[in-house]
């Protein structure tokens, strides 16, 4: 089948870029997405022009480092899948597809179809851990995590941090992403010494990055390749209630005592 | 050059007990007086450096992707093993000990592998308190589930995600130490060379891939955690980025390379389905806990699976190997895919699969079992090839996986050159000619959680190392030559791209270094290698520039070091006159078609030194002692 793509080229930050329109020929149903993309790079090589930029690795949808959005959805029409598990077999002849990064004021577009997305680092940094130096922990059988826990926790922390979410959702709020963090480590006995300090933390640290709020949409589960559940962001919103009352003092030097912002109405 | 595996005297059961205490310390308070280096972000690299930073020492951490919760590791599947017998099933340090030489072929350093047994119980403890969602029993306690190679349960799992529930855990301990401002992260920065001082590896040289900026960055020791280099097949389960550029550079600067032609391959990957095709899935190996492997009996036979009865179906691994079945270990299981799809018998359009067939367990235990068990992976099947596994059966073919091979290291994880460390899949170490399912995870957050913070303690004990800064003549020449070899290969502007030489290098390793190999075909892998790669330097479009991002570019620089390392697997295959394995030459194989060690021979680790451009390497052996396992003909009958 030949399709048609209309990719957003962008040089660097500061460009302002523009849609540019290329033909995929020959292109196998079989073949996966960023296959097809790698034939039409090929082709532009060849010809003596610059080759589209997008973000890969693993190919097999679980290091959440690929992601754009074809025809306004994240990742593209399947559920549960990211761009790189998706085959072309979805596809037909005659389709016009467009390509652009994910927008959002959080995440700068570097190049092309590749954004920053170190907001999600900071915002693990901020608090999405447990603490636990190496050397100091108890037997792994010392303390049972009962299995419908143990399953939900498994469930949130299936997010492969690749920020589909954040696309689709139209406050580009990190709700769902943090929320999953919070969820999968509140959800365990081993996160609870630190869950008041995590929820605080990290909220924190998300309104301090350039993410919107959240306002209840919904888009953030439709597109994200995980199917990560809205639920993790009520979590998030208890986990921060709470401890917005009881520990105002785990906040770090640097961020700011402010009114809770996520999940609520600005 | 000496190998000194420096493995301590006394029983074995002691050994690294013993070493702890003898390898001297760094005061608490001294620690950050010392600046350390980590490349690559894994299992081995991240838990190295969050444990460093927790330990107080200032790392610089460096990563190519955009963050450092990416590095491959987090496509591991199935599953990571440690002694705990919660199954009460026989499982002991002494049997996985056992189980890993034996399934090593006989071919690993007996000390590295009993330590690997022994830690590989606090790994699980350290992984269960960082908040690891592992699989869990009705009663709230760890389960388990069996693998290849092994005849007990001891593998723990979190469905069919354990790589990146584990890189999770050390990704998340690794920002906590970045939080507190003792790990300085540098993503989407690769390292293109390694500065050597006075003999002691003391920096690296950098490129950042957004701006294209060559950076010289000095430390008093550097760790290189970088992974493996089976992406020189081209079609490998590894991520595209994965690469050999670190621990090659490091090679050509002195660190002996050890074992390359020890490559693993997956049986049960999804098959090629066309010329495009940019990488291989792997299908986790714990699919073959409940599947059960098949090609008809007849050559030829192209009725759908569902047509075919019973007793026109040749349960191939059950038949020859009564005992393991289908637990038979990786190398074992590869072979006798080969074998059958060479005799005319392999299913799907090509002719190069078998049947991985779920039938009999979804009667025995339900769809809902084998959906908790395996869900994920069938719907990752689904999308790659559109059949729906758990109403036919799932084609799977071998394909490159591991590499045993690596960077030579001694018992404290130091390479040839003093001050340079080496962990996880980018060194030789602990997995001989093959290596068991599960135990890559084991290994990478063994070396990095419990083994270096000792060893990397008692190196800058023991050496009293002048500073050095970033400045220095050493600095300033390596990032010399990293910039003339940029610019050479921006230079050719000729008419193929890396791509297209990549592929063409895959194959020529794949058909003659892959699965199977014989002395004719290495030495034709050679001349190709040689010929393919003069022609690359005459004839590779670089487009761009190095000021910027440049994803070819970085791509040309990883090509370039898979041509030297293809062909110094290749010396290494020929040279090596006997099968062990992964190691396979066809003229050194038992009546049955197994693999025919040469124990008196060959019973070393073969450790080469780069003597320079053009100039054959020059051996170095090791030789390794069985004082615990007696090596056998192993046998998974």
């Amino acid at each position: 089948m030949n399709l048609t793509l209309h990719v957003w080229r962008q040089k660097n930050a500061s460009d302002a870029g523009r849609m540019e329109r290329y033909a995929a020929r020959n292109v196998n149903p079989d073949m996966s997405f960023l296959e097809m993309l790698d034939v039409v790079n090929e082709k532009l090589i060849e010809a003596g022009a610059e080759p589209i930029a997008f973000e890969h690795d693993c190919r097999e949808g679980i290091c959440g480092s690929c992601g754009f959005m074809i025809n306004g959805v994240a990742h593209g029409p399947e559920r549960g899948t990211t761009v790189c598990q998706l085959h072309m077999r979805h596809f037909k002849d005659g389709d016009e597809l467009y390509l652009e990064p994910w927008r959002a004021r959080a995440f700068p577009v570097l190049r092309d179809l590749m954004v920053d997305r170190r907001a999600f680092d900071r915002i693990i940094a901020a608090g999405g851990y447990i603490t636990a130096r190496t050397g100091s922990a108890p037997d792994a059988n010392g303390l049972p995590v009962s299995k419908e826990n143990s399953d939900r926790a498994m469930d949130a922390a299936a997010c492969i941090g690749c920020g589909a979410c954040v696309a689709a959702c139209p406050n580009a709020s990190a709700a769902l992403f943090t929320g999953a963090k919070i969820s999968h480590l509140g959800l365990l006995p081993q996160g609870q010494p630190e869950r008041s300090r995590r929820a605080l933390r990290m909220v924190a640290q998300y309104n301090k990055e350039l993410f919107g709020s959240c306002t209840n949409i919904g888009e953030c589960e439709a597109v994200c390749p995980k199917e990560i559940r809205i639920e993790v962001i009520s979590r998030m919103n208890r986990d921060y209630l709470r401890a917005a009352w009881k520990d105002r003092s785990a906040l770090r030097d640097d961020q700011p005592e402010a009114e809770p912002r996520a999940g609520g109405r600005r | 050059m000496v190998l000194d595996s420096k493995v301590p005297s006394g029983p074995i059961e002691q050994a690294w007990d013993k070493a702890r205490f003898e390898m001297k310390l760094v005061n608490p308070a001294n620690k950050r007086k010392f600046n350390i280096i980590v490349v690559g972000t894994g299992l081995a690299g991240g838990s190295a450096a969050a444990t460093l930073g927790e330990l107080g020492y200032n790392v610089k951490c460096f990563c190519f992707q955009d963050s450092p919760r990416r590095a491959h590791s987090i496509a591991a599947q199935g599953g990571i093993n440690a002694a705990k017998n919660y199954q009460n099933d026989g499982d002991s340090v002494y049997r996985l000990f056992y189980d890993t030489v034996k399934g090593g072929d006989f071919r690993s350093r007996e000390a590295n592998v009993y330590r690997l047994a022994q830690i590989s119980v606090q790994i699980i403890d350290q992984c269960v308190a960082q908040g690891v969602p592992f699989a869990r029993e009705y009663g709230g306690l760890l389960a388990n589930r069996s693998f290849g190679g092994a005849q007990v349960s001891r593998t723990f799992y979190a469905r069919g995600q354990t790589g990146q529930q584990l890189l999770l855990g050390a990704y998340q301990a690794l920002e906590a130490q970045v939080d507190a401002g003792r790990v300085k992260m540098f993503p989407r920065t690769e390292m293109l060379d390694l500065v050597v001082v006075d003999g002691h590896a003391r920096g690296i040289i950098t490129r950042d891939l957004i701006t294209g900026a060559i950076e010289a960055h000095a430390a008093d020791a550097v760790i290189l955690a970088s992974g493996g280099y089976g992406n020189v097949f081209y079609l490998s389960t590894n991520a595209k980025g994965s690469n050999c550029t670190a621990i090659w550079r490091a090679h050509k600067r002195g660190a002996a390379f050890a074992n390359p032609c020890f490559t693993q391959i997956h049986p049960t990957c999804i098959p090629v389905s066309g010329d495009y095709q940019s990488k291989l899935t792997l299908m986790s190996e714990s699919l073959r806990n409940d599947g059960r492997i098949w090609v008809p009996r007849q050559a030829r036979d192209m009725r759908p699976p569902a047509q075919i009865p019973e007793r026109e179906r040749d349960y191939y691994l059950e038949r020859r190997y009564p005992s393991f079945g289908n637990l038979v270990p990786r190398d074992v299981a590869s072979r006798a895919a080969k074998a059958v799809c060479d005799e005319g018998r392999g299913v799907g359009e090509t002719g190069l699969g078998v049947y991985l067939d779920f039938g009999d367990a979804i009667k025995r235990l339900g769809r809902r079992v084998i959906g908790e068990r395996y869900g994920n992976l069938f719907e990752m099947y689904e999308r790659i090839t559109g059949e729906n596994p758990y109403e036919t059966p799932m084609r799977i073919f071998p394909a490159i996986h591991y590499t045993m091979g690596g960077l030579w290291v001694d018992y404290q994880l130091m390479s040839t050159i003093p001050g340079l460390f080496v962990l996880g899949e980018a060194n030789f170490s602990d997995h001989g000619a093959n290596r068991l399912g599960a135990s890559a995870l084991m290994q990478g957050l063994s070396d990095g959680y419990f083994v270096i913070p000792y060893t990397l303690g008692n190196y800058l004990a023991s050496n009293r190392l002048e500073k050095v800064d970033a400045t220095q003549p050493e600095f300033r020449s390596t990032a010399v030559e990293v910039e003339a070899k940029i610019a050479r290969l921006l230079s050719v502007k000729g008419k193929r791209t890396v791509s297209s030489f990549h592929r063409e290098l895959g194959k020529i390793v794949w058909d003659y270094c892959g699965m199977s190999r014989n002395a004719e075909g290495l030495r034709r892998a050679i001349d190709g290698i040689r010929n393919l790669r003069e022609e690359y330097w005459r004839n590779v479009n670089v487009p761009g520039s190095e000021g910027d991002l440049n994803q070819q570019l970085e791509s040309a620089g990883r090509v370039a070091d898979f041509f030297e390392l293809a062909e110094l697997m290749c010396i290494d295959a020929l040279h090596r006159n006997e099968s062990c394995g992964g190691h396979f030459r066809e003229e050194f194989q038992t009546e049955e078609g197994e693999a025919l060690r040469d124990d008196v021979h060959y019973q070393y680790v073969a450790a080469w030194e780069y003597k320079g451009p053009e100039t054959s390497p020059e051996l170095h052996t090791e030789p390794l002692e069985f004082n615990y396992v007696h090596p056998a003909q192993r046998s998974y009958k």
